[in-house]
């Protein structure tokens, strides 16, 4: 769960999340879940030449299980915080 | 995804908000497929009306109609909503008959499979 409530503190960022087929798309991030499946608006992918398909979508969902990288913005990663987090949530919550 | 009430629909992940919108499905193999999305359930399974698929070869399109597809979620890549305003496709781009589109897509392949085989061929100079 611990990932899950961090992608949640990050509902309204600018991210970029990179599928496993190497398609990358930037854009702000409107919910996640527990499967970690990602919705994304004002879409814009990153090698929009590549993709012409990918042209008119504006907003999308993208399932958790193709999701290699998400990239965030510098000041949305506290390692601190995660740290402890993940000391908490080892010895049992 | 959550069975979020209908008051939050649409700030959840829940697939509900593209219920009845032309969609743009992208799938594990690379495939586009399109059409109006009429059920789904918590692993992307979707059903999708009046589906077809856009095979894209180069510059040149087609749209081959399908039919009614039920997708199994797990080849669900990506479902994005396509923005009515905006142009599906560069304006560059040409649409062509389904006859087209396969002699395209076949000369694709070939090509691919010919530099794979002469890439196989020259292997023992150890280019890279």
């Amino acid at each position: 769960m611990l990932f899950f409530s961090y992608f949640k503190d990050l509902v309204g960022r600018e991210v970029t999340v990179e599928l496993k087929n190497d398609l990358a798309i930037r854009g702000t991030l409107h919910s996640v879940d527990q499967y970690l499946n990602i919705k994304l608006e004002n879409t814009k992918v990153v090698d929009q030449d590549k993709y012409p398909h990918m042209l008119s979508v504006r907003n999308c969902f993208i399932r958790g299980s193709v999701v290699r990288y998400v990239q965030l913005p510098p000041d949305g990663v506290d390692v601190e915080l995660l740290h402890d987090a993940t000391r908490r949530e080892a010895r049992g919550g | 995804m959550s069975w979020a009430g209908p008051e939050d629909i649409f700030l959840s992940t829940s697939l509900a908000s593209y219920l009845d919108k032309k969609l743009l499905v992208l799938l594990r193999d690379g495939r586009k497929l399109l059409g109006i999305l009429r059920s789904f359930d918590q692993f992307a399974n979707a059903v999708l009306e009046g589906a077809c698929e856009r095979v894209i070869v180069g510059d040149l399109y087609c749209d081959i109609p399908l039919g009614l597809y039920v997708i199994r979620g797990e080849n669900v890549v990506l479902i994005g909503e396509l923005d009515l305003e905006r142009e599906e496709l560069p304006p560059h781009m040409v649409r062509v008959s389904a006859a087209e589109i396969k002699r395209a897509q076949k000369a694709e392949r070939d090509a691919t499979d010919l530099k794979g085989s002469m890439r196989k061929r020259m292997e023992f100079l150890d280019l890279d």
